[in-house]
């Protein structure tokens, strides 16, 4: 996995390449815990180039949201494929998070 | 990861979380003969072997790399069966909640067996629960049911 960071207005926007997996799953959180230290309270993850999403990977998102709640803030998703949509709709974790269809989308009203 | 004889595919891998997603992929690429479709291996199968293997070197093998995990896989002609076991001391899976219910909900961990039951045809765990069979049919419903009851 990699990702990319980038900001759009005050938005933190992060690109998931790859798999959020058991095996790299900290190196997500890392990246999100240091942005809140640094203030930052908004962000997006975007899914659009993500194959897969284990079930470590969604317990970090579901940390991290939690997390970023703690700080005043929200944390939507974006562009999740149909498979991946499928395991946040099995877990019900679709009524835990904001998800939108794409990052445009994500970003309106933030 | 080494290869073992003995089934259609025998594989021992040593307890590290970074090598799971290698023996999964080299697992289904091995799939491909069945008649199990590619979307249904690639979601349901790759879900439940990942998860199981994680299970095995998190909790079974408590993270021990002088441990190890042994996968063991059959391909049927209608179906794919994949047995881990880890050489820790078992779990009883009736003890782990349901993580769909609202007070589980906001939890970080516990989805992985609730994935395995609701991706794959079948679950079996062995008596001691150090060992779970996943069994994954190409004539299921649609492509995500599954509806294991272990």
């Amino acid at each position: 996995m990699s990702f990319q960071v980038s900001k759009v207005n005050d938005v933190t926007v992060i690109e998931v390449d790859g798999q959020l997996i058991v095996g790299n799953r900290n190196e997500l959180k890392k990246e999100v815990l240091e942005k809140i230290e640094l203030g930052e309270q908004t962000f997006v993850i975007d899914f659009a180039n993500t194959a897969y999403i284990d079930s470590s990977g969604l317990g970090v998102l579901v940390s991290l949201s939690k997390k970023i709640r703690e700080h005043g803030g929200e944390l939507r998703l974006s562009s999740l494929s149909e498979d991946l949509r499928t395991l946040f709709e099995l877990t019900k974790l679709d009524t835990l998070f904001r998800i939108a269809e794409d990052r445009e989308q994500a970003l309106e009203g933030f | 990861m080494s290869e073992l004889t003995g089934g259609d595919l025998v594989l021992e891998i040593p307890t590290d979380i970074h090598s799971i997603s290698g023996a999964v992929d080299y697992v289904l690429s091995r799939c491909s003969a069945s008649e199990v479709s590619a979307r249904k291996l690639n979601l349901n199968f790759r879900v439940g072997l990942t998860e199981a293997l994680t299970n095995a070197m998190m909790y079974g093998n408590d993270h021990d790399p002088s441990k190890s995990v042994v996968i063991e896989v059959v391909m049927g002609r209608d179906h794919v069966q994949a047995t881990v076991r880890d050489q820790g001391s078992g779990f009883d899976p009736r003890s782990v909640p349901d993580p769909t219910l609202p007070e589980n909900l906001t939890r970080s961990y516990g989805r992985g067996l609730f994935l395995m039951r609701e991706l794959l045809d079948e679950l079996w765990f062995n008596d001691c629960g150090n060992e779970v069979t996943l069994i994954l049919r190409a004539e299921s419903c649609s492509t995500f049911e599954g509806g294991a009851s272990a």
